[in-house]
């Protein structure tokens, strides 16, 4: 019975009810929507930060700290055995950072110049481009980087380094290939050159900065190497999200705001406005039990009902967002953050949807139930008058 | 005749400010079965609070009332509202129809509480909206209705499931005069009928015509208990 009346109560009040429902399913989309948004932005970010850069973990020359330019000069030195056999098994490769100088279009630029085996197959930087049976250099460069300094494939940059014994040397080297990708650690403001030729060069034959594990937590203990593990490595980014997150949670806030207005205004003001009618119902025998679940079940069909309002525009809309990707309207780049494209992907896990949908259900009912218990209370007489007295009935 | 309610030096005060207003003093009053009867009275003289305290929507403030036996103010919550969903119907004089629901929805709200079956529920409701002649408005909603029409809901509610007691609060104050002789005389019947007992506060000529018993209220006191003829 309590459930026929609370339908009863719901399509017989109309448009504002309706108005109040669509409203409710907003903030179950929005919620998702927007958590969906940095959860895919996580993801992704993290994803393409582990296939350009860090793989399973990185070991650093105890010296390099990548906030510091001046580390580099210092920060190398030769590859641990253990670690030169994950190299040859592919599972594992490593790294040599020098600061350099570049002239493009005759102005000077500071650069990292970083080596790399041509041959790793463990980052998806396209090493296959370069050549190291040739004399010339040939070198790697990223898209964003080559836009700003304005270079193409093919074309030639002049490059100055020092050795380690501080002699400077200079050399013509070949953009052999430029390359797309959203990590920002390895495109900015840096060039990559085969690994045997920058040992060649530097003088430093057999010695790297950076290893990079493919397996995560490989978890050894080498003299001179200080292991990072994934968590250090994406702290960053992780940082940067939940600042982001916590950014955007005003605009979030706004709306669950709204939506708690949204009930609010359907459940605890238009229960009070409605203590008339709960007063006529107890005034013909209704139990105060009776109407406090009529109440409660009026306020939890609202969000049931909120619920497929959502999925009707909601699912097709996220499902949208999913293939086509959001169109985030930002510079990514600006925000100096990898493992952003210009449309990013949400992710909408189950947890996540259910978990707004409990929310938001617990809120109506919690919302529903306690104005009609304390109304509940009144005497007919009162709740008829439309008084709020602390005294019972019985 | 079996008696149906008894109020024994019945007080009734509202507070007021810092001294209470007494609406109601010193009410010795009898109801048997198959009562007819009016309370008159002036406005503000306590008509309405006397059908309020006998059907337990308020309580009184000392002296017992006692409805079908029951000390109504010592029944718990489910107990009294058990009460007035089985046994009394009450006619606001505010109406108080559910503003969501259709004309045939509030007449049938009192059976449904009852548990009735849906087949015996509309033969029901649709008798007592035919006794109050309101057939063609079946699915209106109370904001789409005349104040008559609106009264004859009311009326049609508190009949429909055939209590034992009707508490009618100015029945007829919105109702024309054909309106008002017609309902008068389809109470009556069912008073004579069914022995159900009809209890009224109004001011209004046209149903004293119709009472067996004049009950003149003044200022909370009782000024006079009669016999009169009745329709
Ligand atoms: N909740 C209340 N608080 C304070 N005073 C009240 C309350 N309810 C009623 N009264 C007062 O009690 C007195 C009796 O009221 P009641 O409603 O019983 O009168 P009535 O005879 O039904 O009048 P009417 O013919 O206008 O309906 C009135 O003076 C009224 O102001
Ligand atoms: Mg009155």
């Amino acid at each position: 019975m309590v459930t026929k009346l609370a339908l009863r109560n719901i399509f017989g009040s109309g448009l504002r009810t309706w108005l109040n429902i669509f409203i409710l399913s907003l903030s179950y989309f929005v919620i998702i929507a927007l958590q969906g948004f940095f959860v895919g932005w996580q993801e992704d970010a993290t994803r393409e930060m582990k296939e350009w850069d860090l793989a399973g973990g990185q070991y650093w020359q105890q010296s390099y700290d990548p906030y510091d330019p001046f580390t580099l000069d210092d920060s190398h030195g030769p590859t641990p055995k253990e670690l030169q056999e994950k190299i040859k098994k592919d599972k594992a490769i490593s790294i040599l950072l020098t600061p350099a100088t570049i002239y493009p279009k005759g102005r000077m630029r500071n650069i990292v110049l970083k080596g790399i085996d041509p041959q790793q197959k463990l980052l998806k930087i396209p090493t296959k481009h370069l050549r190291s049976d040739e004399d010339e250099i040939s070198c790697l460069i990223g898209s964003e980087f080559a836009k700003k300094i304005d270079i193409k494939e093919g074309e030639y940059l002049v490059l100055r380094w020092r050795d380690k014994n501080g002699v400077y040397d200079a050399e013509d080297v070949k953009i052999a290939h430029i390359f797309h990708t959203t990590v920002l650690t390895v495109e900015s403001n840096q060039i990559w050159i085969p690994l045997s030729q920058l040992q060649e060069m530097l003088d430093l034959p057999g010695e790297v900065t950076i290893i990079t594990m493919k397996d995560e937590n490989y978890n050894k203990q080498f003299q001179g190497w200080t292991y990072r593990n994934l968590d250090f490595l994406l702290a960053d980014l992780k940082n940067m999200i939940k600042a982001k997150t916590v950014g955007s949670s005003i605009i979030y806030f706004l709306l669950l705001f709204l939506a708690v207005l949204a009930i609010f205004d359907t459940q605890i003001l238009s229960i009070f406005r409605r203590r008339k009618e709960m007063g006529t119902m107890m005034a013909m025998g209704m139990t105060r039990p009776k109407i406090i679940q009529l109440f409660t079940t009026e306020g939890a069909l609202h969000a049931v009902f909120a619920i497929f309002m959502g999925a009707i525009y909601g699912i097709p809309l996220l499902n949208y967002f999913e293939k086509v990707g959001m169109n985030i309207g930002m510079d990514a780049k600006e925000w100096g953050l990898s493992g952003l494209e210009d449309a990013l992907y949400p992710v909408y896990g189950w947890k996540l949807v259910l978990g707004t949908i409990i929310f938001v259900f617990l809120t109506v009912i919690i919302v529903s139930y306690l104005p009609t218990r304390k109304i509940s209370r009144l005497k007919p007489t009162d709740a008829l008058r439309g008084k709020m007295t602390k005294k019972k009935v019985d | 005749m079996n008696k149906l309610i008894e109020m024994k030096n019945v007080m009734k005060k509202y507070p007021m400010g810092k001294t209470d207003f007494v609406a109601l003093e010193n009410i010795d009053l009898k109801f048997s079965e198959g009562e007819f009867t009016g309370i008159v009275g002036p406005s503000g003289s306590g008509k309405t609070t006397i059908l309020n305290i006998i059907g337990s929507l308020d309580s009184q403030s000392s002296g017992d009332v006692l409805v079908m036996g029951k000390q109504i103010a010592k029944l718990s919550n489910t107990k009294s509202a058990r009460l007035r969903s089985q046994k009394i119907g009450f006619i606001f004089q505010t109406y108080n129809l559910l503003p969501v629901y259709t004309v045939f929805e509030n007449v049938e709200f009192p059976l449904l509480l009852l548990n009735m079956s849906k087949e015996k529920r509309k033969i029901l409701v649709n008798e007592a909206l035919k006794w109050v002649g309101l057939t063609d408005k079946i699915k209106s909603k109370p904001a789409q209705l005349s104040g008559g029409e609106c009264q004859r809901v009311a009326i049609a509610r508190a009949i429909v499931k055939e209590p034992k007691l009707v508490l009618a609060d100015e029945p007829t104050a919105n109702l024309d005069a054909e309106n008002s002789h017609n309902i008068l005389k389809m109470m009556k019947k069912i008073n004579e009928e069914t022995g159900t007992t009809f209890i009224f506060a109004t001011h209004d000529a046209k149903v004293i015509k119709y009472i067996t018993r004049k009950i003149t209220l003044l200022d909370g006191s009782i000024a006079q208990d009669e016999i009169v003829s009745g329709g």
